[in-house]
């Protein structure tokens, strides 16, 4: 890959360009990537937690990825990649040095006003963990702005934990109350096995008083919605990250509608009560 | 210290159930202890117990040659270990270990089936709360299978991590 890609001026529509400055294995196939702006004069904005970019892999194509990080330093994103076809092979496939466009940060993210002094409940499935984790640092970073936080995380064996020091600074340092189960396991392995809704019945929330943050596939996710309805939440104090075949990103081509919705424009995230019933229409 | 009544009492999953009949299952029932990697069950033998958890959690596994034991469920406090006894030929299907040290009320499975014979609105109390259960874990095991969540690439090009 080229390390000094042809992309300057960028816009919402034009990339900027970006190199990697720094890449992690997370697990085989799933890769973050740090990111940092190569021209100074390229505008860059701060991403706000559940936001997501487009990324060009030079000469293959642009995929939406969301924000995995949230760097203080002007002109730094984090993203994590998981290898799922030809243009996420090709940003998984970077190098420390390698270039690659940008347009972005796009969307709405997490509720970060409606957290405050709540009990807030964390589903994450997979790689479904990556969007929520710059909103779990936020509350990590400042203990006072939720009333507790619970992190119940889901993946499909332990080998594809994702983020496991975090999960662990998380349980111990941040006090969270940090759940991790897996589909399917080695008898070594000494933590839960079982569905991530089997774990709400086990933490303690205020279910008038509490939110709901929920990232994965979107059949783990209609399940968990519905199980934290069940639980007592209100629909609209449940929020979900939605994805769709994104791409121009700024709601014009109609590549993501979702319904009445642009995911890219009026999500990804979206609270429960306004998409309920557009995710049980088929074909959307 | 508690009388398996109480005990039994006291288990979310017998919420509900009236005293008469809480006497009734409590004459079938003790108290049992597991140290870790201990089994409560195990595979193809015969399913003459049933096990409400009150503390600790069990693994539910399955052996296969070549990869070792196969962990697919963990059965935790407040719940209950153990359907095969309900239906012939009474025979467990999976393991079921003791991931830590693990405390139970064991109901003798023959006995307690003898109680539902003789008085069937036992036995319907019990199904209320087993059918649900049962609902609850074949949704989940569903889910379970779809493989919902993918996870390192199989197969394919392996890349060395930097």
């Amino acid at each position: 890959m080229d390390a000094s890609p042809d992309i300057v001026g960028a816009t919402a529509t034009t990339p900027a360009s970006y190199t990697v400055v720094n890449k992690r294995w997370e697990f085989n196939g799933t890769a973050t990537l740090h990111l940092a702006r190569a021209c100074e004069k390229d505008s860059w904005s701060p991403a706000a937690p559940g936001q997501f970019a487009m990324l060009y892999a030079l000469g293959v194509g642009e995929a939406a990825i969301s924000f995995s990080g949230l760097p203080e330093t002007p002109g730094r994103y984090v993203v994590t990649v998981r290898r799922a076809g030809a243009i996420s092979d090709a940003l998984t496939r970077l190098k420390r040095g390698d270039g690659l466009g940008l347009r972005g940060p796009f969307g709405v993210g997490w509720p970060l006003d409606s957290v405050k002094n709540k009990d807030v409940v964390v589903v994450a499935g997979g790689l479904g963990l990556a969007p929520l984790r710059p909103i779990i640092e936020y509350l990590a970073h400042d203990r006072g702005v939720a009333n507790s936080v619970s992190v119940l995380y889901g993946a499909r064996s332990p080998d594809a934990i994702l983020f496991e020091r975090d999960l662990s600074r998380w349980r111990n340092d941040a006090g969270m109350n940090v759940r991790v189960t897996v589909d399917a396991a080695a008898s070594a392995w000494r933590g839960d096995v079982g569905l991530v809704t089997t774990l709400i019945p086990e933490i303690e929330f205020r279910p008038k008083n509490s939110v709901a943050l929920i990232c994965g596939p979107e059949i783990m996710m209609r399940f968990a919605a519905e199980a934290m309805e069940d639980a007592g939440l209100p629909q609209k104090a449940i929020w979900l990250s939605m994805e769709r075949n994104m791409k121009c990103a700024v709601g014009f081509c109609g590549h993501c509608q979702f319904g009445s919705y642009f995911i890219c424009k009026n999500g990804p995230i979206f609270s429960y009560d306004r998409i309920r019933d557009t995710l049980l229409v088929r074909e959307l | 210290m508690k009388s398996i009544e109480e005990l039994i009492a006291n288990h979310p999953f017998l919420e509900g159930v009236n005293d008469a009949f809480l006497k009734e299952m409590a004459g079938c029932a003790r108290n049992a202890a597991f140290d870790e990697d201990t089994y409560l069950i195990r595979e193809s033998q015969d399913a003459d117990q049933f096990f409400l958890i009150r503390n600790g959690s069990v693994a539910l596994e399955s052996y296969a040659p070549g990869r070792g034991a196969l962990v697919f469920g963990t059965v935790k406090e407040n719940d209950f270990l153990g359907v095969s006894w309900l239906t012939p030929p009474y025979r467990w299907q999976f393991d079921g270990r003791a991931k830590e040290s693990v405390h139970a009320v064991a109901f003798d499975a023959k006995c307690l089936r003898g109680k539902c014979e003789a008085n069937p609105a036992i036995g319907y109390e019990l199904m209320k709360r087993f059918v649900p259960a049962l609902m609850r874990r074949l949704k989940a095991a569903r889910i379970q299978m779809m493989d919902v969540y993918g996870g390192p690439t199989d197969g394919g090009v392996l890349e060395s991590a930097e």
